[in-house]
């Protein structure tokens, strides 16, 4: 496992510290005993595949679930015997939607309130902030039923502010939403981690979006954190940029391309892809090397690693959208449905 | 006190909003009234009371029309948890049994609310009201009666997955206890064998209770009919709220 050299136990910023938590549900162990802190006002990211146990974890963390072995704390409360405590100090948006859809966003908002028992004044001034932050104000007394998905993202989010919570739980904040409503949300979401300095953290299967918002990213696959450090440190901890050549003989290049400075090499059919540092440096050496040797060139890619590249780097597999799981598919086609 | 208050209010909220759901479940209540309150006046006459069928059966009626409703608004909880507000309470700093008190309190007062517009209709076809007092005696019975098909409706619903069971609870357990609760008969009229079955049977007090309060006459003792209800009210509370603490979502 990669851990990064941040943030590593400086004791009272602590937002969260997880310690071998695990969680099985009859036989199948759907969370097995990851560790992992996170400081006060970080964007963290736990990024991985459906099935992965994202939602397993935010669950324990939120109290919502009850950890089979390990322990957590959340804000310095433990997750299990200070659970009230937790709960005050949270605030909590589900991967699916949990909004009331036959009420308005106010009141939407004005339960919630209600229910963490803030006042009646400040109650409605925060109301009004925050359907404000989010640009929801001019629609807050129209009836849930009635927005699209990332409006009801937006209210879930400033719903799960209401309470001024010291930790925000996103689980996969932006899933189903449209490319441009996505960039709206990580805007709105890392603004608010700079104005307010709230914890936050989230899941996804989506490179960019662990890549583009968070500050560190914990790779999780089959339960366990397989990988753990900023998205910088973990692109440049499997060996450099990403060159795939494709040839009518990759086995011939394959053969060709020994330099030392090529961290990583892989065949796939038809084509092999390398890594190396400063690819911009050693193309043309390498073009020329395959060209001299009556090898062709069918086509040739240079890129910069993502966390894709990691992903398969550490598991051998891609996090790709399409594995999705017949339960996974239900809940998004139902979610879509509504939407 | 705050968080009962603020689950009654949605409850009702949404219950005042969705004006089809409330006309839609007028219907059955409205159609057995008209049905066997005209239809069955002039040829049966109820032993021991000088007034017609139609009398007899607004009670019951009314019962109906608020057990239907307080069942299902308990059991709409299942809609709750699979729309993923359930979780939305589920996480707040609020202990169970507030949220579980809240919710039975507004499907009780929703339930009261359809039974009252029921007798409002009532009033146009033969219901003549005993005085303000017997009203609210009327009104009391239809609350005690709420509370326990709601709390019985979140008993069903922390148990079950999704709303497929919903017709089967119809079918096997509240049309029974509607049939068996001498809403539409008289208790001393059935025969001797089905009797025990309607005395064991909640809803039978709630309807005497009823009948008493609009009518002033009633087969079973006001207090006793009091006491059971009160006595079902308190006991499906308590077993609704210790299975709704179980509830996952
Ligand atoms: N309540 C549950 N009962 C049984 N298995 C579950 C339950 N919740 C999740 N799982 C299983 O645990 C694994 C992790 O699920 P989850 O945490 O939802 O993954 P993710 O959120 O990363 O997609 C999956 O294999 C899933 O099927
Ligand atoms: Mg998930």
């Amino acid at each position: 496992m990669h851990t990064g050299t941040l943030n590593q136990g400086t004791g009272s910023t602590l937002a969260i510290r997880v310690d071998n938590l695990t969680k099985s549900f009859d036989g199948l162990v759907a969370v097995d005993g990851i560790s992992f802190t996170i400081e006060s006002g970080e964007i963290f990211g736990l990024l991985g595949p459906n099935g992965a146990g994202k939602t397993t974890t935010i669950s324990m963390l939120s109290t919502m679930l009850k950890p089979t072995s390990g322990t957590a704390t959340v804000n310095g409360h433990d997750i299990v015997t200070g659970e009230d405590d937790v709960r005050k100090s949270i605030g909590i948006v589900f991967q699916d939607q949990s909004l009331d859809e036959e009420l308005t966003a106010y009141e939407n908002m004005d339960f919630h309130g209600r229910l963490y028992r803030i006042g009646g004044e400040e109650r409605r001034r925060r109301i009004g902030e925050l359907l404000a932050l989010v640009g929801l104000d001019d629609r807050k007394d129209d009836l849930v039923k009635t927005y699209s998905g990332g409006m009801r993202r937006r209210l879930e989010i400033a719903r799960g502010l209401l309470h001024e919570p010291k930790v925000l739980f996103l689980d996969e904040p932006t899933l189903g939403l449209d490319p441009q409503t996505r960039n709206l949300l990580w805007e709105y979401i890392a603004r608010l981690n700079d104005e307010t300095g709230i914890t936050i953290i989230l899941t996804t299967h989506y490179m960019e979006e662990a890549d583009r918002l968070c500050d560190r990213v914990a790779i999780i696959d089959r339960g366990t954190i397989i990988a753990l450090d900023t998205a910088e440190n973990l692109k440049a901890s499997i060996g450099g940029d990403v060159v795939t050549i494709a040839s009518p003989d990759p086995d011939a290049v394959a053969g060709l391309l020994t330099a030392p400075w090529i961290s990583g090499i892989e065949r796939h059919d038809g084509s092999v892809t390398i890594r190396l540092q400063d690819a911009d440096r050693h193309i043309p050496g390498i073009v020329t090397a395959i060209h001299q040797s009556g090898i062709g060139i069918t086509s040739l890619s240079v890129r910069k690693p993502t966390l894709e590249d990691v992903f398969l780097h550490y598991t051998g597999r891609t996090i790709r959208e399409e594995e999705v799981s017949g339960k996974e598919a239900m809940r998004m086609f139902h979610r879509a449905g509504r939407r | 006190m705050d968080i009962v208050y603020t689950i009654w209010l949605r409850n009702v909220k949404r219950y005042l909003r969705s004006k089809s759901r409330i006309v839609g479940s007028l219907g059955m209540p409205l159609f057995f009234m008209l049905m066997l309150g005209f239809g069955l006046n002039s040829i049966v006459s109820i032993p021991g009371m000088e007034e017609g069928y139609m009398e007899f059966i607004i009670p019951g009626i009314v019962a109906m029309s608020v057990l239907f409703t307080s069942v299902s608004s308990g059991i709409q909880i299942i809609w709750d948890k699979q729309f993923g507000f359930l979780k939305e309470t589920l996480v707040a700093p609020v202990s169970r049994l507030e949220i579980m008190i809240g919710q039975t309190l507004g499907g009780a007062t929703t339930a009261v609310i359809q039974g009252l517009i029921l007798m409002v209709f009532a009033l146009f076809i033969g219901l003549e009201p005993a005085g303000i007092v017997g009203f609210l005696v009327a009104i009391g019975f239809m609350a005690l009666i709420g509370v326990t098909f709601t709390a019985f409706g979140i008993a069903i619903a922390s148990r079950m997955e999704d709303m497929h069971g919903f017709q089967l609870i119809m079918n096997f357990v509240i049309f029974p206890i509607f049939g068996l609760s001498g809403a539409l008969f008289p208790i001393n009229s059935l025969p001797a064998w089905l009797r025990p079955l309607t005395l064991a049977n909640p809803l039978t007090y709630g309807v005497e209770g009823i009948r008493y309060g609009l009518s002033g006459t009633a087969q079973i003792h006001p207090l006793i009919s009091l006491a059971v209800m009160a006595g079902c009210a308190t006991l499906m509370t308590v077993v609704g709220a210790y299975l709704f603490r179980k509830i996952s979502t």
